[in-house]
């Protein structure tokens, strides 16, 4: 396919950073070779897909699906921190934020 | 990260002689619905920490999203007030980063698809050529969830930075939140900062109006960031702007703004260049300092929401939902001007206190257009800005303010009683009527007790005793004034002039 987008080496440094994941500096050629062949393969899409045919988000034809502003009953505290790996205060207590600075 | 940093600051008459500012302003409403965005869960303001979440909102697995119809709602009727077009299909977007405020590692927020666009508001502001109407234009409005509270722990100032880890609540989380984001506003010139203020006071009341939300900024409920650029000349391209947060009250709006303008102008005036970052606005020392500067987290890699499906407003909907609207703030206030019969000068007073709600709550109470604007701009103003309060956030109703004004209409207060029952409400001490009765204020109207202590004080002063009957009526003053003392000035100080003449034999021709 010629018209595969290539993806560098820098990109998946980027989207790792972005995505929080520690790849380490020698795979990432090999991920970025891994990505191109999946970029390709969706990219075969567009050869039947022409200009007529938008974009699709959602296979259904469905809109306007709502619902009324009624409450309903929520968690309990304790349920909703059932799951925390570290609770403190009555709330969910994780790690610091920022690495920086 | 110290919030003393002393940046240095060009006087503002020289930054507005020399530089062109341009404004962006971006306002975060919390809507006023009983439940969230996408789940069930209430949205009542100072509930124990995550006790409003639910699966939804808490970004469990397996759980799916259900949009608010009245958030929906609300939307259109914001986009409407604001002259916007509505979207004729639209739809949510995944807004990804990684921050615990939101549960989810994404806020569902809309992206090119907003559900309003293209429209504008016209503000006031008093110019020294009087009042002059600035348009400003509406990019758009988008409909998003509000996020998480974190409170950072172990730090030093309770902030980010130094920070040991974070606690969050997530109640907040999931709240309909709508995002109206201004054009570039241009061509304000030295009012930028009164523009920006009296922008966000006019869209305050729209919302109010519309009664979409409770617009109580010191809550949180309404949240403005402001957007701050400089160029040489309005014919130069956009200069590097700087985006201010936390700015949380219409005082501090223009505040910072003017701030930021006289920042940038000296970095600009000593060759240096603005650096694009977000800046946090401090309330107490008034300036902005540094927060991070942007460059990954603008990467937010969104995408179309694939939980909820398109939103398409039917044409017979919004045109319903149009015809419902309010009427709009800007003639609704000409038509209350011309109904007190005020200057363009005095209602441009009571516009910019923030008092046209109240002062017009208090006349509907029953007082009269004149005293309202006494009250509201005299003492309860001067009150609000030693406490940097908004009037109508004061501990005191309009009708308790009209109450006040009737007692002293009927004589049984004066002025500076009536102040007193003013200190007394706000200090929590019941209603106006309770006040009176537990401080004991009343005029003393009983005139017996008056020219005792009429007598009393011609006693202690003779000379000034025989200065009046000698045709000196202007010494009189200080004989009142020992009454007044003396009564502890519950006394009607006309009354007591009037029987001290009396009982002098003096007549009144000063």
């Amino acid at each position: 396919m010629a018209d595969t987008p290539a993806i560098s080496r820098d990109d998946v440094a980027h989207l790792a950073r972005l995505a929080r994941i520690d790849l380490p500096e020698d795979s990432l050629d090999h991920y970025a070779e891994q990505l191109g062949v999946i970029l390709g393969a969706v990219a075969q899409v567009s050869e039947v897909a022409a200009d007529d045919v938008p974009a699709t988000s959602h296979p259904m034809p469905l809109v306007n699906v709502f619902r009324a502003d009624v409450v309903r009953p929520s968690l309990t505290n304790a349920e909703a921190l059932s799951g925390a790996p570290s609770v403190e205060d009555e709330r969910f207590r994780v790690p610091r934020i920022l690495d920086e600075e | 990260m110290s919030t003393r940093t002393n940046d240095a600051v060009l006087p503002y008459d020289e930054v507005v002689a020399r530089f062109d500012p341009v404004l962006g302003l971006e306002v975060h409403v919390e809507l006023g619905t009983a439940t969230k965005m996408f789940c069930g869960c209430p949205t009542e303001f100072g509930a124990p920490p995550n006790t409003q979440v639910c699966p939804v909102c808490l970004g469990l697995p397996g759980s799916l999203p259900a949009v608010n119809e009245v958030a929906v709602e609300s939307a259109i009727r914001i986009g409407l007030a604001l002259n916007c077009s509505i979207a004729e299909w639209c739809r949510f977007a995944r807004k990804n980063y990684f921050y615990p405020d939101m549960p989810k590692n994404f806020q569902t927020s809309q992206y090119d698809e907003p559900i309003a666009f293209d429209g504008w508001l016209d503000v006031d502001v008093e110019t020294d050529e009087g009042m002059r109407t600035f348009r400003v234009g509406i990019e758009r409005a988008h409909m998003e969830e509000d996020t998480g509270k974190t409170s950072h722990q172990g730090g030093a100032t309770g902030r980010i930075h130094g920070a040991d880890y974070s606690l969050v609540d997530y109640n907040r989380a999931g709240i309909p939140l709508i995002e109206i984001v201004t054009k570039p506003v241009e061509g304000t010139g030295k009012y930028a900062p009164q523009v920006a203020k009296a922008y966000v006071a006019s869209l305050r009341e729209i919302l109010r109006g519309l009664g979409v939300s409770d617009v109580k900024m010191e809550q949180g409920s309404l949240r403005c960031d402001a957007n701050v650029s400089l160029r040489p000349s309005p014919d130069a391209p956009l200069g590097t702007r700087t985006e201010t947060k936390n700015v949380n009250s219409l005082r501090s709006i223009e505040r910072a703004v003017r701030y930021e303008m006289t920042r940038q102008a000296a970095i600009l005036d000593a060759g240096g260049r603005v650096t694009q970052e977000t800046r946090h606005w401090h309330e107490d020392t008034g300036i902005t300092t540094s927060g991070r500067e942007k460059s990954d987290a603008e990467d937010y890699r969104y995408f179309p929401e694939p939980d909820l499906v398109p939103i398409a407003p039917s044409r017979e909907w919004v045109e319903r939902l149009r015809a419902s609207l309010p009427e709009n703030p800007h003639v609704h206030r000409a038509r209350l001007q011309a109904g007190w019969g005020i200057s363009d000068f005095d209602m441009a007073s009571v516009v910019n206190a923030g008092a046209v709600e109240v002062v017009e709550a208090t006349i509907a109470a029953g007082a009269d257009q004149a005293a309202a604007r006494k009250w509201w701009l005299g003492e309860l103003l001067r009150i609000a800005n030693e406490r940097g309060a908004e009037l109508e956030d004061l501990p005191i109703t309009p009708v308790e303010v009209a109450r006040v004004e009737a007692l002293v209409a009927d004589g049984a207060l004066n002025d500076k009683l009536a102040r007193q029952v003013i200190e007394g409400v706000l200090a929590g001490e019941g209603d106006p009527d309770q006040v009176v009765a537990a401080r004991g204020l009343a005029v003393v109207s009983d005139d017996g007790p008056l020219l005792a202590a009429i007598d009393d004080a011609l006693g202690a002063q003779p000379d000034v005793a025989e200065k009046i009957r000698g045709g000196k009526v202007a010494a009189a003053g200080a004989i009142v004034g020992a009454v007044m003392k003396a009564t502890r000035g519950q006394a009607d100080a006309a009354r007591v002039r009037e029987l001290l003449l009396e009982r002098l034999g003096v007549s009144d021709q000063a």
